[in-house]
């Protein structure tokens, strides 16, 4: 009841071509999130699932139809931006109801689906009030529940927590992932925030510069990157990256996550001094100017107490240690 | 900011001038209204006093309430100048609405052409216009007057209105579009209340040439039954006799409903300007 399947999507503003060619297949109740930098697409292909942007070329299929052609509102989807955009002129109720009236949903189905998501978001204080009136945490509850409420074959986020402040973050966060288990709803997300693609998704899809860089679990980007890209934007701090010719490998480029570097004040692999060093209390982030390696981070868990100027010895875990070709592509 | 705000002599300054300048803007306005209350000998033996019981008089208000079509033809300005209000913002906000909303070819060129009419006096156009109006029998109609400022206010309308529209959150509309609303929906219920300020702002600017307008009511429209206004008051200027007294009162009175207007979008026009600067 809500697979999706993208077949060779491509989209071009003018000259622009923001989507070369997306292939990708959702299948029924995933959480799938997209995730890249800024101007990467990602939400020009939400956009193009939504119908909200028809695309050049390719289709869109949703639950087996072809849906290329359809205006959004017959699609089965609802959709969570980023500004909430609320209907500024109605009630808490008449916001969520608005999209089953003009499907022509019978009162008290609106009423009863109105009373069940107001409930699961806790909203049920606030139904008469005006998106004025709220707090942004509480207008993003009641965008979500206006999407809630449609029972679509497929929720859109878009950059939902953008417009909110860390502690906020955090919960909607966890309010989105209970939601997702709860509804057993086939959700697709789109952020810039990697710690959000993590902490969420089933299945991630990179993206950059309009193409799909990997598709995987969130382990399985973490632990297998397929390229220097993905490596490099999974994982915080970033992976530190290293020429290869400098460590007198044949690899073009080395890298090693700042978890999986060890120091040690008297002896070890690449010697450095300190340049700053970052307590978080859980753990130290270390930056270490090495002569060998360059300027690199090292995380260390638990506190660990070193001076900038002191001479400290980083060494890599060599079998968590990345081999990237000229390419870019991981040598396995 | 607030240095200036403190030191006392600016302050001082300031109001200074804009007091100045207050008086010279309002001196004319001032200056009709207090002469109307006079009596002719008043008007003449003292135009710049204010009526003193000697020479209060109420004659140009009688003459003009006398005159019986005054009544008639303050309708037909108001018609005219609602209807064409009301066109002018219907018309201009929709095309507003279609140039920033909706990417097609030519758009751009379009927009400029749609402005053009800015810079172009509609008045270049008058014998066309007239000949227009006789083909179509239209001359001596309040609808020819209504057409005619209809076009010639939307070119602005259009020009401010299509940049606020711009401002207004392309999710919110999405969101109306996946929640199934019609196009016309979304510009009507989601749309249109955003841009209120600006609508106001544009009203004001559309209204008073419009109400003040001379021109085209005495070339289209000079019928007893279709006079305006401001063509009414022409009525008292003579070649060799000037009834002043009533032209000052019908003057006086003209200026009411526009001043009434303008209360009511003014809250509103002060936020259009400013809300482009000030967010």
């Amino acid at each position: 009841m809500g697979s999706l399947k993208i077949e060779n999507v491509k989209k071009a503003f003018g000259p622009v071509e923001v989507l070369k060619g997306i292939n990708l297949e959702v299948t029924d109740g995933e959480f799938v999130v997209f995730v890249g930098p800024s101007g990467c697409g990602k939400s020009t292909l939400l956009r193009v699932i939504a119908g909200l942007e028809d695309s050049t070329s390719g289709r869109v299929v949703i639950d087996g139809q072809d849906v290329s052609v359809t205006p959004p509102a017959k699609r089965g989807i609802a959709m969570v931006f980023q500004t909430y955009a609320l209907y500024p002129h109605l009630t808490v109720k008449n916001n969520m109801g608005l999209g089953l009236k003009q499907a022509g949903t019978p009162a008290a189905e609106i009423d009863r689906r109105i009373g069940i998501a107001s409930s699961m978001l806790s909203l049920e204080p606030y139904l008469e009030r005006r998106p004025a009136e709220l707090s942004g945490g509480q207008r993003q509850r009641v965008a979500i529940g206006r999407a809630v409420v449609r029972e679509p074959k497929l929720f859109l986020f878009d950059e939902p927590l953008s417009n909110l402040d860390a502690a906020l973050r955090v919960n909607t966060r966890l309010e989105i992932a209970q939601l997702h288990r709860r509804l057993k709803a086939t959700m697709i997300y789109v952020t810039h925030d990697q710690v959000e693609a993590m902490t969420l998704a089933d299945k991630i899809v990179v993206l950059n510069a309009g193409r799909i860089e990997q598709i995987g679990g969130p382990m399985e980007l973490y632990n297998s990157p397929a390229n220097e890209f993905v490596a490099g934007f999974i994982g915080s701090p970033k992976m530190n990256f290293i020429d290869g010719a400098r460590l007198g490998e044949t690899a073009k480029t080395i890298g090693v996550r700042p978890e999986h570097l060890t120091v040690d004040p008297k002896s070890g692999s690449w010697k450095g001094t300190v340049v700053h060093a970052e307590h978080l209390g859980a753990d130290t982030n270390l930056y270490l100017d090495c002569e060998k390696a360059g300027l690199i981070t090292v995380r260390i868990f638990g506190v660990y107490d070193a001076e900038p100027g002191a001479t400290l010895y980083a060494t890599p875990d060599p079998a968590r240690t990345y081999r990237f070709g000229a390419d870019g592509k991981t040598i396995k | 900011m607030s240095t200036a705000t403190r030191s006392l002599p600016r302050t001082i300054g300031a109001h200074a001038i804009l007091l100045t300048y207050t008086a010279i803007a309002l001196f004319p306005v001032i200056l009709v209204i207090m002469n109307s209350f006079k009596s002719r000998a008043g008007i003449f033996g003292a135009p710049l006093t204010p009526p003193t019981p000697k020479t209060f008089d109420l004659i140009g208000y009688t003459t003009v309430i006398g005159q019986g079509d005054f009544i008639h033809y303050f309708q037909n300005s108001l018609v005219v100048t609602v209807a064409s209000l009301f066109f002018v913002l219907l018309f201009g906000a929709m095309a507003a609405f279609a140039l920033s909303e909706y990417r097609f070819r030519g758009n751009s060129l379009m927009g400029l052409y749609l402005a053009l009419g800015i810079m172009i006096p509609i008045r270049l156009g008058t014998v066309a216009i007239l000949q227009l109006m006789v083909a179509s029998g239209l001359v001596n109609t309040l609808t020819a007057l209504i057409l005619v400022y209809t076009a010639q206010g939307l070119p602005l309308a259009v020009f401010i209105l299509s940049e606020f529209m711009k401002q207004v959150s392309d999710d919110l509309k999405n969101a109306g579009r996946i929640d199934g609303l019609s196009e016309y929906t979304i510009f009507f219920r989601l749309v249109l209340p955003l841009v209120r300020p600006s609508m106001a702002t544009v009203a004001v600017f559309t209204m008073i040439p419009i109400w003040n307008d001379l021109w085209f009511p005495l070339i289209l429209a000079p019928s007893e039954e279709t006079k305006t206004v401001t063509l009414g008051a022409q009525l008292f200027l003579g070649q060799f006799v000037t009834n002043w007294n009533a032209i000052l009162a019908a003057l006086s009175l003209a200026i009411m409903p526009v001043l009434i207007l303008y209360v009511i979008f003014s809250r509103q026009l002060i936020r259009g300007i400013t809300s482009g600067a000030v967010k």
